[in-house]
């Protein structure tokens, strides 16, 4: 709970930082987005409100952008690249075999909340095709082969994995 | 400034950074220091060297020594043998794919990658340290926009920029002294610059690697555009996914600031530019001027119809100059040498050179950056090294979700933007990518349609529906169920979007289908009349088969998930097709290239 007042406080102090910027109601979502994980409901409210603008409005530009998710996400966020060059080389069978790992449809998450699996497009490391990114680390060069091993050392952790 | 002996420039791109090029400058700079060296020698993060295919990239001056593919392990090795005694690492040192050639004795400019190239746009891309301005200055840095602003009026600015051919990189080509000079014209207290960071082709990263490489490059064209037309603010729209860049480019600006590069009465001369950054949030279609604008402005980023214009009214409603990235990267060398040495590079009606993102089934994925006129066949097989393990070459894609397939007929075709238009694709931002026999080209068709669905961001009903009608009709085809009159209907539906949608992403929509049906409508008719695919790439249309090649080694039958091969130990195995999911994991599993696709 405290927790969640933090992070109210912290949206707050992002509001007013931005407030009186032209357009400011992307980097709003955005700091909003980074900081929750998500824009649910309660966080539209707050960010309507404080920057004076209708809750559709917020709905509205939310909804829009595939970067905001109205929904939590799992701790670790697999995004397979679906960008031309990694699809060329096989990427669909990568995602494919995760989805069979992890038991989850592309844009799911595991009932543990610990995965969400999603397909992105071009990561820009596409020398490296086919390529997936684990919160932020990038696997490239994969073969469907791979990816057990890579996801046990996922679920095997409780603390980070570097 | 000191002086060093030598340098090692370690590439800070995406593509080497993912493989783990920030590890290896930390144990540079630690083992350089351990040897005694760090008086003697430097290290230095670069942006992207173009070569990722051989990344993580150390090249090492003043010899030009180029090291692929190295590993921590291999640092201590490098730093006593090489920086140390002056031992080239052999074993370490690049190999052309094609010609088995290392670079041993040769400069970096020999490489066959390199040789064909000219790196006007890239021209400090893996050659500075993107995040110290003083490097950039080294390199004639802002004194682009010092001449500018010192000796030249705003007229000559533009056309100069006019003169010099220079046409919009972002894809569509429009003479950007041009665009200038509309906006230049509008009449308005406030105007604004803006730059389209936006990158939507998937599989293209030019933008990012200047971004990455060279972010100054980029801010000081702004800077000469801003004064042209009579703006005092400029807004940068890059993708959020960018994160190395949006960093590289905050670092730059704090930097061209301090510097009074940025900010107010730059150069004292009464010209106040300042800039700040925006992120995209992931939408394809806000890389349409429009749908741009609108995002800046922190609303939906869907197309508006024009006229208006940006020029007339953009931006917060006001008149806006928009050029892509490699677009202003090119303007600081076109003031700096003028628009006759930029219009002695080309052809007659595309000047200059053009990025290029290499991809897909080819030896050297990397950017290359070629004079207009270069030939399909020089970038593909010359640069780019031809396919892989020996496959047989079947089309290259250019033009991205916009852009076509275009075969090896068409090879010898030089680029340019009339030329790739008449052959049937078109330039785009510059995605290139190359596609070998395993390749289905209904499938890539399909691909595309299936980005654009997604993407369409559903304002008007023919790019709403027909796209979605047409990705139907195209996935029938390769799961095997296509009819006869597919190939009709989806040339019927493609003509209506094209003729009827509101914006740039529907008009183009079905560009890759159409393309695809005019070089390759053998491999449609066979999905459909005789359900095979010719590449044996669709699951529907495929069976896996264990040939007389087997020595019953029965490794495939353990990580078969379906349990469907069969056999006795030292005898042919067999599959079941009725339990197979053509999963593929026995084929990746045989040694002995006994299991075919059929
Ligand atoms: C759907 C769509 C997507 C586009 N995406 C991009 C893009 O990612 N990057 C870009 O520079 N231009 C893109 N454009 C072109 C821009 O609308 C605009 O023409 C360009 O940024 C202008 O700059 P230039 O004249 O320097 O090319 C796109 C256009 C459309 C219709
Ligand atoms: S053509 Fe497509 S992307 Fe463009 S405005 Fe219409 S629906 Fe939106
Ligand atoms: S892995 Fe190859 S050789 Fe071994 S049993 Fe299977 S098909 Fe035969
Ligand atoms: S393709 Fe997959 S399911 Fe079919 S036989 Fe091979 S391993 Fe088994
Ligand atoms: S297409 Fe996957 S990283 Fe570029
Ligand atoms: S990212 Fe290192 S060479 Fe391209």
């Amino acid at each position: 709970m405290d927790d969640e007042r933090t992070k109210f406080a912290e949206l707050e102090k992002l509001i007013a930082e931005h407030k009186d910027q032209k357009g400011a109601l992307m980097p709003v979502l955005q700091g909003a987005q980074g900081i929750f994980g998500c824009v649910s409901e309660d966080v539209q409210k707050a960010i309507a409100e404080g920057l004076g603008v209708t809750l559709a409005e917020v709905y509205g530009v939310a909804t829009f952008y595939a970067q905001f998710s109205l929904h939590p996400k799992g701790k670790y966020l697999i995004s397979v690249c679906l960008g031309t060059a990694c699809y060329v080389k096989g990427s669909q069978s990568i995602l494919d075999k995760l989805s069979q790992v992890l038991d989850i449809p592309v844009g799911g998450t595991t009932p543990d909340g610990k995965f969400t699996l999603e397909a992105t497009r071009c990561l820009g490391a596409c020398g490296l095709a086919p390529v997936m990114m684990i919160n932020g680390q990038v696997y490239g060069r994969l073969t469907p082969d791979a990816i057990p091993a890579i996801i046990d050392k996922y679920k095997n952790d409780d603390g980070e994995v570097a | 400034m000191d002086i060093y002996r030598a340098h090692v420039l370690v590439c800070g791109g995406t593509g080497c950074s993912s493989s783990g090029s920030a590890t290896l400058i930390e144990l540079f700079e630690q083992k350089i220091e351990e040897y005694g060296l760090a008086k003697e020698v430097k290290v230095i993060r670069t942006g992207c060297f173009g070569l990722c295919e051989a990344g993580p990239v150390v090249i090492i001056y003043p010899d030009g020594t180029f090291y692929s593919r190295v590993k921590p392990e291999n640092v201590e090795e490098i730093v006593s043998e090489h920086l140390l005694k002056g031992r080239k690492v052999e074993h370490l040192v690049y190999t052309d794919h094609a010609t088995k050639e290392q670079n041993a004795e040769k400069a970096l400019e020999d490489i066959n990658f390199y040789k064909h190239q000219k790196r006007i746009a890239l021209r400090n891309c893996g050659v500075i340290d993107p995040e110290n301005i003083d490097e950039y200055l080294a390199m004639d840095g802002y004194r682009a926009l010092e001449k500018a602003l010192t000796t030249m009026t705003r007229e000559q600015v533009i056309d100069e920029v006019l003169k010099s051919g220079l046409r919009g990189r972002g894809g569509a080509g429009f003479p950007t002294g041009m665009k200038w000079k509309f906006a230049y014209n509008s009449v308005n207290d406030q105007k604004y610059v803006a730059c389209n960071a936006d990158e939507g082709d998937p599989g293209a990263f030019m933008d990012r690697s200047i971004l990455e490489g060279d972010p100054h490059s980029v801010i000081e064209a702004m800077a000469i555009a801003g004064y042209a037309i009579g703006a005092s603010e400029g807004y940068i729209y890059v993708r959020a996914e960018y994160p190395i860049a949006v960093k590289r480019l905050q670092v730059a600006i704090k930097q061209a600031e301090e510097y009074g590069l940025l900010g107010d009465n730059i150069f004292e001369t009464g010209f106040n530019f300042h800039l700040f950054i925006r992120l995209g949030a992931g939408a394809f279609v806000c890389g349409e001027e429009t749908a741009l604008m609108h995002s800046i402005e922190g609303k939906r980023g869907e197309p508006t119809t024009r006229p208006p214009f940006p020029a007339v009214k953009g931006l917060f409603e006001k008149p806006t100059m928009l050029n892509n990235v490699e677009t202003y990267a090119n303007v600081a060398q076109i003031i700096l040498h003028g628009a006759d040495w930029y219009n002695a590079i080309g052809t007659e009606k595309s000047k200059g050179t053009k990025v290029f993102a290499l991809g897909g089934k080819i030896n050297n994925t990397g950017l290359v950056e070629v004079p207009m006129g270069t030939t399909l066949r020089t970038v593909i097989f010359d640069v780019g090294g031809g396919c892989p393990n020996g496959k047989k070459f079947k089309a290259v894609q250019t033009g991205g979700p916009s852009g076509g397939c275009l075969p090896e007929a068409l090879l010898d075709t030089p680029v340019d933007y009339e030329n790739l238009i008449a052959a049937g694709s078109m330039m785009g931002s510059g995605g290139m990518i190359v596609m070998d026999e395993d390749n289905c080209m209904v499938d890539i068709a399909r691909f595309y349609m299936d980005f654009i669905v997604d993407e369409s961001c559903g304002k008007c009903t023919p790019c709403r529906v027909g796209t979605k009608r047409m990705l139907e009709i195209l996935t029938r085809i390769v799961e095997g169920k296509g009819e006869e009159g597919d190939i009709e209907k989806l040339e019927e539906l493609a003509q209506t979007i094209k003729n009827t949608a509101l914006c740039g992403l529907g008009q183009t929509a079905a560009n890759p289908v159409l393309s695809t049906l005019r070089f390759f409508r053998d491999e449609y008719e066979a999905h459909i009349k005789e359900k095979r695919c010719p590449a044996h790439h669709c699951k529907n249309l495929l069976q896996y088969v264990i040939t007389d090649k087997c020595k019953g080694c029965t490794a495939c039958a353990r990580v078969c998930p379906a349990g469907a091969i069969t056999g006795e130990i030292k005898q042919q195995h067999s599959i079941d097709p009725k339990k197979c999911l053509k999963c593929g994991a026995c084929m990746e599993k045989c040694r002995f290239g006994a299991i075919i696709k059929k």
